[in-house]
């Protein structure tokens, strides 16, 4: 591993890279709004200047690392899970936006990574991410008196 | 003796009938969730730190306790048994453990690493309470400016010196201050970095991050490469019971682990991974066996494990007493005491003496209730590990998001939670570490604002960083930590010799 015959560049390094640089340039750019208040010294300015500094070397580090190739190697990847899980998040985002409350959501969330984890079963995996959707409310908005958001079915119990 | 009347003082806030039963649901809870695949004691304490909201101080603290020593006995468990480490403490336990368990000797196995933990936890919580006197002493005497230089080196050992590349590690910290910037300027009141979102104004949640980060980004991970890799459950097999030789063999591993972890802990070093496979290299260069390593020897779990665990109780050293977390771990406990609006520091140990050593007694009272618990009950803690895959990691999800928004009800949480997972998610495949991210979150702050006071004081003069020589002296040990990985090509070395 640590020299490969060929060195290839990195593209995704260099992708890391620039997206770095891109948060310097977004914090600096943030930064040059603040408005310094005490004469003496740099406030608020002080820890953006050194956030987006040190981010500027770094995509230069990390710019390095990709030219040369440095950058561990990666297993091939499977997308299909990625999207569920993230999807089931989304909806779970979207219902609690739109007043659906969380337990739909959850029990979205649940059967859409199960589904993601290999099982066929989503009806089932529904069912269950309910019941423990309910459990979890119980014991969340009961016992701990935590709010959770509400929508129609909440706020049957 | 000072030290003792103080731990005698909190020994009785401990031992409070309500306080007894805060450790005890603590070590529950903590080895039940530490003991899930994947979820190490980081992620176990930022899960259930929304829970503890409502709760009182001293109870919720001393329960954060039984959380953090029952995460990490729940993580030996699953490292010995599934060889899929929580957190990478646990790596070198994995590595015998592992075989020995696939051997049929899983039982000796965990009773060596739970009784090994119990010393270890025990020498150390002493060796933490004879030590945090003095350094609150010394802490009091510490300016602004000798605090910043503090954090710096803890910045720099965290990230750079004891990772596989120090700019991935960097890089990883510098994610962190950068989230740490987000929000409401406290001195100044200004915002930075909310681009107009009320949500971003009062900060990002540690938790939030912490959970995005380890829970949804582990999950994307586990998801996406399940084709490649498939994880394998070892059936404890036999006698759980150590026999005599076992014993034999364990005792000065767990001796001399627990006097590699503890100082590494305390140091403001981080991380449990250095001095655990320090313990390992040095158990199987003495072992009158060297046979059985490779196949399963115990000195090679007692050693790790009692290093692991005295380093957890050695990285509440520098937490406690200076305010310095040096681990995700430490970082999510501070995230804790940061909820009630208490500062580990001097002050607390001065202001609320018998939270503190309320605390540090619980500590001793958490590691004997695990040992009591973990012997008699492994069965039912390996139950857990039974549970399908796709059911856990979907309930590992769906607690995950309801913590979050019970914390914060919010949709915008939320988001914060699914774009913090997908940072995980990609942190993972390119191998950048997590636990920097989770400390420049959270110290970040406060060495801006320990950095602004000295610079106010200096009236804007950065060559008083340099002038005060506790803090000259810090910058330079930073300094040297900095430059040192660049030219041994990574400190972390060893460890991929050791696979």
């Amino acid at each position: 591993m640590a020299s490969s015959p060929q060195r290839r560049i990195d593209v995704a390094g260099l992708v890391i890279a620039l997206i770095l640089l891109v948060l310097a340039g977004i914090v600096w750019w943030d930064m040059t709004k603040l408005q310094i208040l005490s004469p003496y010294d740099l406030g608020p300015k002080v820890m953006p200047v050194i956030v987006s500094g040190g981010l500027t070397l770094l995509a230069i580090g990390n710019a390095i690392g990709a030219l040369r190739g440095t950058l561990p190697d990666r297993d091939s990847l499977d997308w299909k899970p990625i999207i569920l899980i993230l999807g089931g998040l989304a909806c779970l985002i979207a219902l609690i936006a739109f007043g659906g409350g969380f337990m739909i959501g959850t029990a979205l969330l649940f059967a859409a990574t199960s589904t993601a984890f290999g099982r066929r079963a989503f009806v089932t995996d529904f069912i269950i991410g309910a019941v423990i959707a309910v459990f979890i409310y119980l014991l969340f908005a009961k016992l701990l008196t935590l709010s959770l958001p509400a929508g129609p079915l909440e706020n049957l119990f | 003796m000072e030290a003792f009347v103080s731990l005698a003082n909190g020994l009785a806030v401990a031992i409070q009938p309500a306080n007894l039963l805060f450790a005890l649901i603590g070590v529950l809870l903590g080895t039940a969730v530490g003991v899930l695949p994947g979820i190490g004691p980081a992620l176990t304490v930022a899960l259930l730190l929304p829970i503890t909201f409502k709760l009182d101080p001293a109870g919720s603290i001393i329960m954060f306790a039984g959380i953090y020593y029952g995460g990490m006995y729940g993580g030996s468990t699953t490292a010995i048994l599934i060889n899929t480490p929580g957190e990478s403490a646990s790596m070198a336990t994995a590595l015998e453990g592992n075989l020995m368990a696939k051997a049929g000797r899983g039982g000796p196995a965990l009773a060596t690493s739970a009784i090994g933990s119990f010393v270890a936890g025990t020498i150390a919580t002493l060796g933490l309470t004879l030590l945090a006197p003095y350094l609150v002493e010394i802490a009091v005497s510490f300016g602004p400016e000798d605090y910043f230089a503090l954090m710096v080196v803890a910045f720099v050992t965290v990230s750079a010196t004891f990772g596989d590349s120090p700019v991935r590690g960097l890089t990883s910290l510098f994610i962190g201050l950068l989230l740490g910037l987000v929000g409401i300027d406290i001195l100044s009141g200004q915002s930075r970095l909310s681009f107009g979102v009320p949500e971003l104004y009062d900060n990002i949640e540690v938790t939030t991050l912490a959970v995005g980060l380890f829970a949804v980004g582990e999950a994307l991970y586990v998801a996406s490469r399940r084709h490649v890799h498939e994880e394998k459950l070892e059936a404890v097999r036999g006698s759980l019971w150590m026999t005599k030789e076992d014993w034999k063999r364990s005792w000065k591993p767990w001796l001399r682990g627990t006097m590699f972890g503890f100082p590494i802990g305390a140091l403001p070093a981080g991380g449990a991974e250095i001095p655990t496979f320090l313990s390992y290299a040095t158990e199987r260069r003495l072992t009158k066996h060297p046979e059985d390593f490779g196949k399963g020897a115990i000195e090679g779990v007692a050693g790790p494990e009692a290093a692991n665990n005295a380093s957890a109780a050695g990285t509440l050293v520098p937490l406690l007493t200076l305010g310095l977390p040096t681990s995700a771990t430490a970082a999510m406990l501070l995230a804790g005491f940061q909820q009630y609006g208490l500062n580990p520091g001097p002050l607390l140990f001065a202001d609320q003496p018998n939270l503190v050593w309320g605390l540090i007694a619980s500590l001793f009272i958490a590691n004997a209730m695990l040992l009591v618990l973990n012997l008699p009950l492994v069965g039912l803690w390996v139950r857990l590990l039974a549970i399908p895959q796709p059911w856990l990691y979907a309930g590992i999800l769906v607690f995950a998001t309801m913590g979050t928004i019970a914390a914060n009800p919010s949709p915008v949480e939320l988001i914060m939670l699914t774009v913090f997972g997908v940072l995980g998610f990609l942190m993972r495949r390119f191998d950048f570490p997590i636990a920097p991210v989770v400390v420049g979150l959270i110290l970040g702050p406060i060495a801006e604002s320990q950095l602004r006071r000295a610079l106010s004081i200096s009236l804007g003069d950065p060559m008083t960083l340099l002038q005060s020589p506790i803090s000259a002296t810090l910058l330079a040990i930073a300094l040297i930590a900095l430059v040192l990985p660049f030219f041994l090509n990574g400190m972390g070395r060893f460890k991929a010799v050791e696979d």
